[in-house]
């Protein structure tokens, strides 16, 4: 199978096709659907290498980037979003927000 | 004891003479009020509608819908680049003239004219009536006397207002007024890198204008948003802004900042420090090139948190001190329902690292407004119960008091001027 990160990031690979998400609704929906101990895993394995990945994707211009590197900023972005459940709640979910929705209309790339 | 120095008069709400009874949440659960509001603040406040970015070219719209109002908007640039607002209604036989698949759903694009679905009508982005299909059956149909009604509409600093008022009883400047006016030169600009999010809240409109105008909540509320070494603290302390203004219909309360990257590991969440950025923003603030205007961080904090605008009724804009801002809007769809908007705008990412700050800021943002919202349909079901019907509100709480009082008093001024109308909305 094709890799989706670039070969530096091979380790985070068995991730990518998981949380390699270019939306935030596709992110926290994920984020959602997802056991804790899977987040967790996630979490463990990606923020270790958080520094070198921005630093990795730093190199290109946004609105250029090449598709490995981008699916690498898409999985730090979903790094972001999972670090709600493991940080503060201990759950994918907000405790105490019931149905409440709050969608991301529109957003910025890339 | 306060912490920070409060008015002579010895707190912010006697300050600004607002009486410090306890208060009736009436208006925000009785369907009357709610129906005189919308005649009385809705059709005749000038109300914020979007940013001049949303239309960068000639033919681009958007549309708006104002539930409240029972109408939608249309907000376009003509071809002389003017902005222009048009009630979204076909003069023939009354279709909605701009939408797309869901007819209550907004939509934008970028056209040359509008061509109602029903039967081809055509106007000019002006709104004049352009084209008739098979004209020369209708009976002295003179097309000038037929264009798109017109909605007054007005710029300030690239926010675009309309008013739905015949004649809006003031200019948008006056109704602005200094407090407001004086943020004028501040980059809005600059900020172009929009997010904009958007969910139904089972409450009235004011009860969230309410939570958002008051940081007395934010400590227990939001506890668990950080961790214990800074929240149990931070809960002990409880919270004071340094500073309030109230200026006709609009207030503003401006805070202190937190310097997270000073902040020992045990008070920040670890992902703070990993994207460099949170709730207030990125730790790293983009160089903006102007000077600040006057009438921003009054209270000369330092370090600064926050200015937040409550433009009345429904529109808040509110500037963090790391150099981005968002803005509320609170749109009434029944007296206990609203459609709620929060936008964040940010200089444009230039790197990959400012753009996962951005991520980190905006995801914030959501869970703390999605702990908000559901706070809200608590508050509102046993509001609703009237087992209580009177609350005390404290000094922090200043500018909630304030909104009823606007809503209160426009609501009283047009059944004043609405003979045989009492102000429970009943005919008498
Ligand atoms: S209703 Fe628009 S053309 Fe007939
Ligand atoms: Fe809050």
């Amino acid at each position: 199978m094709e890799s989706m990160l670039p070969e530096a990031f091979a380790d985070l690979e068995p991730f990518a096709s998981k949380w390699s998400l270019a939306t935030e609704g596709e992110r926290y929906a994920e984020r959602m659907a997802t056991t804790m101990p899977e987040i967790q895993a996630f979490y463990d394995a990606v923020v270790p290498r958080a520094e070198e990945a921005i630093a990795y994707c730093d190199k290109y211009p946004l609105d250029d980037m090449p598709d490995d590197a981008l699916h690498l900023l898409h999985l730090l972005y979903s790094m972001v979003q999972v670090s709600f459940p493991v940080e503060c709640w201990g759950q994918p979910k907000i405790p105490d927000t019931g149905a409440a929705a709050l969608d991301l209309i529109s957003e910025p790339g890339p | 004891m306060s912490r920070l120095p409060k008015p002579p008069e010895g707190s912010w709400t006697q300050h600004y003479g607002l009486g410090t009874a306890p208060v009736s949440y009436e208006d925000s659960i009785s369907p009357e009020f709610h129906a005189l509001e919308a005649e009385a603040v809705f059709k005749r406040a000038w109300l914020n509608v979007g940013r001049i970015e949303q239309l960068p070219r000639k033919g681009s719209y958007f549309t708006k819908e104002i539930t409240v109002a029972n109408t939608s908007v249309i907000v376009v640039r003509d071809q002389q680049g003017e902005i222009r607002a048009f009630h979204n209604v076909c003069r023939h036989r009354g279709n909605k003239l701009v939408w797309n698949d869901f007819p209550r759903d907004e939509t934008s694009g970028v056209c040359r004219q509008f061509v109602c679905k029903y039967h081809g009508w055509r106007y000019d982005l002006d709104g004049a009536l352009n084209f008739v299909q098979q004209e020369e059956e209708f009976f002295d149909l003179d097309k000038a006397q037929f264009g798109l009604v017109p909605v007054h509409c007005d710029l300030w600093e690239g926010f675009i207002f309309v008013n739905l008022a015949k004649e809006p009883a003031q200019s948008l400047k006056a109704f602005l007024g200094p407090m407001v006016t004086a943020l004028e030169g501040y980059p809005f600009d600059q900020m172009t890198e929009r997010w904009f999010y958007r969910g139904p809240v089972g409450a009235n409109w004011k009860l969230y204008m309410d939570a958002f105008q008051e940081f007395y909540h934010a400590p227990v509320l939001h506890a668990r948003q950080s961790p214990p070494d800074w929240s149990v603290p931070a809960q002990n302390a409880g919270f004071e802004a340094p500073y309030y203004k109230i200026e006709g219909p609009h207030r503003v309360v401006s805070t202190a900042g937190i310097r997270p990257w000073e902040l020992g590991e045990n008070q920040r969440k670890p992902m703070e420090a990993v994207t460099r950025s949170g709730l207030f923003g990125p730790w790293d603030k983009p160089e903006l090139g102007v000077e600040m205007p006057p009438g921003l961080n009054p209270s000369r904090a330092n370090p600064w948190g926050l200015d937040s605008f409550q433009i009345w009724p429904n529109f808040v804009i509110l500037i963090w001190g790391q150099h981005w801002y968002l803005t509320y809007h609170y749109w009434p769809t029944a007296y206990n329902s609203h459609m709620f908007e929060g936008t964040l705008y940010f200089v444009p990412a230039k790197t990959a690292r400012e753009r996962i700050a951005h991520e980190m800021a905006a995801v914030s943002f959501k869970e703390f407004g999605l702990q908000d919202a559901n706070t809200l349909e608590a508050t509102q079901t046993m509001l609703e119960s009237r087992v209580v019907t009177e609350f005390p509100l404290m000094d922090q709480e200043v500018l909630c008091r304030h909104l009823h009082k606007v809503a209160a008093e426009w609501v009283n001024d047009y059944v004043a001027g609405q003979p045989g109308l009492n102000n429970e909305g009943v005919r008498v």
